[in-house]
């Protein structure tokens, strides 16, 4: 189970918000990611889909969740 | 030797990368199209064997990747993503670690950019960032110039293609520096090399294959026609008019007028010219 933890607040796509979470995973689904196609990256560094439950997060962490879009 | 000396290799007539065989000498853009399906169709008419997608934050509860990607693989065409917007050869690295996870491929177009006006290959980053990739599995296509030494820089990375720029990214410009250019494919004749930004008409694409380029890879030109979807399939025509040209072997330019036409049995060639 997910383990509750106090609020803290990340930086998640650049934006400012407040989570109780305290792990990659978990702060994916409470954010809407749950079933998503995305990547992720933590602080600039790669997290992939199988380590996210075992990512913790720390207050002021940066991460980026991202998917496929138009490019040239 | 001198290396402008050097003629090209001859060339396969199909274009390979990586050691796959594509159908098309053409890498096209997936960005600013007036609609998903005029891209669609744009890419159908291109005949396009590879498109580039990016990756870019997606929003809480939002389905705009997952949406955008069954389109893409609906093109029946090899996806590249690419780095786009990298500053830094770090960004570049986690990105590209990124889109292999999501698009499940392992190549990647490597941009590290230098700055904002010209959005320029920051060489040092790209090198950088090529060399761990290239470790890490990745099948680098790299950004670049026709800067020689950062070139071979790449290649002793592990680049086994090129994508040197014609011109600024989205400028239209053309081949900004032919001369460049015609070094380095002089200078790596057997090195698959494409032509990547700044290509705005289908006469540019075609001087580049001229020029023995392997492919060319373009966005804006198509996007931004007036009609994307006849412009790709006039840029399919240049591209294969240039490379057809190539393989034919181009006459050499002459300083001095020579007549076409046999001069022997001339009528009145034995007369005085007359003024009327």
């Amino acid at each position: 189970m997910e383990k509750s933890t106090s609020e803290f607040r990340i930086h998640l796509n650049g934006e400012s918000v407040a989570t109780k979470t305290s792990t990659l995973d978990a702060l994916l689904v409470e954010k809407g990611y749950a079933d998503a196609k995305v990547a992720t990256a933590v602080n600039g560094t790669f997290v992939p889909a199988r380590n996210r439950a075992a990512k913790a997060l720390s207050d002021g962490d940066h991460i980026e969740v991202v998917s496929a879009r138009q490019g040239g | 030797m001198n290396a402008l000396d050097k003629r090209p290799a001859p060339a396969p007539s199909r274009f390979a990368a990586y050691g796959t065989e594509l159908p098309s000498r053409l890498l096209l853009g997936t960005a600013q199209y007036p609609s998903p399906q005029i891209m669609a169709e744009a890419v159908a008419a291109s005949q396009a064997g590879i498109v580039t997608v990016s990756l870019r934050r997606e929003q809480a509860r939002g389905r705009t990747g997952e949406r955008f990607l069954e389109l893409i693989r609906d093109l029946k065409a090899r996806i590249l993503p690419n780095t786009a917007g990298c500053r830094t050869a770090k960004e570049a690295i986690t990105t590209a670690q990124m889109a292999r996870e999501l698009l499940d491929t392992d190549w990647i177009k490597l941009e590290v950019i230098a700055n904002d006006d010209t959005l320029q290959p920051d060489l040092f980053g790209l090198v950088e960032a090529a060399e761990i990739l290239s470790r890490d599995g990745f099948k680098v296509f790299p950004y670049t110039t026709e800067d020689l030494g950062a070139a071979d820089r790449l290649i002793a990375a592990g680049c086994e293609i090129l994508m040197p720029w014609g011109a600024p990214i989205g400028s239209g410009r053309g081949l900004a520096n032919p001369y460049g250019l015609k070094t380095m494919r002089a200078y790596f004749p057997g090195v698959p090399l494409v032509i990547d930004a700044g290509v705005g008409a289908p006469s540019h694409a075609a001087a580049a294959m001229e020029m023995g380029y392997d492919a060319i890879l373009l966005n804006t030109a198509v996007a931004k026609a007036g009609d994307p979807v006849r412009m790709a399939a006039a840029f399919a025509a240049a591209i294969d008019a240039g490379r057809t040209a190539f393989e034919a072997g181009l006459m050499e330019p002459r300083d001095m007028a020579q007549p076409s036409t046999p001069v022997a049995g001339t009528p009145f060639f034995d007369l005085p010219p007359r003024s009327s």
